[in-house]
């Protein structure tokens, strides 16, 4: 599998270091939240800023998510590609928490009002459906699975592009004032999408 | 801050109160930064004192106003009043002010006074929102604000200077800002410098920002959504922890319906929201 060049020894425990880079880096700032939540360190109401905290944590590591791939790629470093699996699953537990807060803190469960909500609001059903993916990715990431689903593996954890689009999408229509920063992400999303165009293409051609 | 003197009013029973630091740390000020901490964080240096309100228009007697001379002249009252703001959340805040009517009423109104436009401070080295388009929401400043002449008369609308008995922090609106209790709280514009009497409804931020989202009566309404989410319910910031925070049904009108209902008789409300 990997492309490294004999001889470079350094890349294995590079990759590795990488890789414990990638679980303190995710979930440090959750301890922390935890911690801050606690001492009353967020504010009278943190509610609203967890959420988008969480929802912006997960934007951030699906963008990760996609550099990897490109990034090995033009290093010839394939040993990176280790990094991809643990930054997608940290980017669904961040979701996750993100969507949970929502709907107990923010909604605090009422489900009618949820339904009512996921229907009537479209940036919240883009965010949802968004979610829905990243479920379905998780659920088949053990390698086990890679191995067996092949082909149709790949056509689903194509799904990826799309949920960056819809993630930064729903940020975009979320926030209160202020285009800027969405946009900032969206732009990325981009450009990521943009540098791997060949395999986005492949993919596309494969539904 | 400094203690008041005021009247206090005996509390409606069903009213729970949200402690203070909860009230002074959790605020929309966006001159201050769009985070919820961030006017408490930003706001500490704000220069309040002295501070001078202009009020002119259509007055027979325009004049400006020294704030803190006229919180010792004027008789100051407690009002114990729900807070409701437009993002789906609620307080019940113990303010101390003073009606705005009775305050409008030195300066003699013309007959001409249709509408009163508020005025925040517009001091960019001061206010970091201000400098930076970023930081301040994309929002035009200075930050304005407009009442209805009946609704800026009605007994409920108050001026505030303080809360919890002591004149208000930064963060709040110091020294002085409106407090209209049937209305989002983005209707009680912070630390005023004008107020201007005038004769055609005046432009208000949010409206300007995003007119589908923001009208100007900006009355509370659980009939009305929000285009992103619904005003039907409302999470309540009382005592206790993140977990105990409760979500309780909006009330029409915030509440206050009985007071005001009759201010708008006649008028679509899903229509002028």
């Amino acid at each position: 599998m990997s492309r490294s060049v004999p001889g470079a020894s350094w890349r294995k425990p590079l990759a590795t270091t990488l890789q414990l880079g990638v679980h303190l880096g995710a979930l440090l700032p959750l301890l922390w939240l935890f911690v801050a939540i606690n001492q009353g360190r967020l504010g009278g109401d943190p509610v609203k800023e967890l959420i988008h905290y969480l929802g912006m944590g997960a934007v951030r590591l699906l963008l990760l998510t996609l550099l990897v791939s490109p990034l090995a790629k033009s290093l010839h470093f394939g040993q990176l590609n280790r990094l991809r699996r643990p930054l997608g699953l940290w980017c669904f537990a961040w979701a996750t928490l993100h969507f949970l807060t929502w709907l107990v803190l923010d909604l605090g469960l009422d489900w009618s009002l949820i339904g009512g909500e996921l229907v009537k609001r479209t940036y919240i059903l883009l965010g949802f459906s968004a979610w829905l993916m990243l479920l379905a990715l998780a659920i088949t990431s053990f390698p086990a699975l890679l191995k067996k689903m092949g082909r149709s593996w790949k056509k689903l954890h194509g799904l990826l592009y799309i949920v960056v689009l819809l993630a930064c999408w729903h940020f975009w229509w979320s926030v209160k004032s202020g285009w800027i920063e969405p946009a900032v992400y969206l732009g990325l999303a981009i450009i990521l999408l943009a540098w791997r165009r060949d395999s986005v293409r492949r993919w596309l051609k494969s539904w | 801050r400094k203690p008041l003197t005021f009247t206090a009013h005996k509390p409606a029973p069903e009213l729970i109160l949200t402690p203070e630091p909860k009230v002074i740390t959790h605020n929309n000020f966006y001159e201050f930064g769009t985070g919820k901490t961030d006017p408490a964080e930003n706001s500490q240096h704000l220069k309040t004192e002295p501070w001078t309100l202009r009020v002119e228009g259509e007055v027979e007697k325009p004049a400006t106003v020294d704030v803190w001379k006229l919180m010792n002249e004027i008789g100051l009252e407690e009002r114990i009043y729900r807070m409701r703001c437009v993002e789906a959340w609620s307080m019940v805040i113990p303010w101390v002010g003073f009606e705005l009517g009775k305050f409008l009423q030195r300066f003699a109104p013309t007959s001409r006074a249709r509408y009163v436009a508020f005025e925040t401070l517009y001091d960019p080295e001061q206010m970091p929102g201000q400098r930076n388009r970023y930081v301040g929401g994309g929002v035009d400043y200075p930050y304005v604000e407009g009442l209805r002449m009946d609704e800026a008369m009605h007994p409920l609308t108050i001026l505030s200077v303080g809360l919890y008995g002591k004149t208000l922090p930064p963060q709040n609106g110091a020294p002085i800002r409106l407090v209209v209790p049937w209305k989002y709280g983005f209707k009680g514009i912070k630390s005023i410098v004008k107020i201007k009497l005038v004769e055609r409804m005046p432009p208000t931020s949010w409206n300007k920002l995003a007119p589908q989202e923001y009208g100007f009566y900006a009355n509370v309404n659980p009939a009305v959504d929000h285009p992103r989410w619904s005003q039907a319910s409302e999470r309540f910031i009382g005592p206790g922890g993140l977990f105990s925070v409760k979500r309780q049904p909006t009330l029409p009108f915030n509440g206050y319906g009985e007071e005001v209902a009759g201010l708008y008789s006649g008028m679509n409300l899903k229509k002028f929201y």
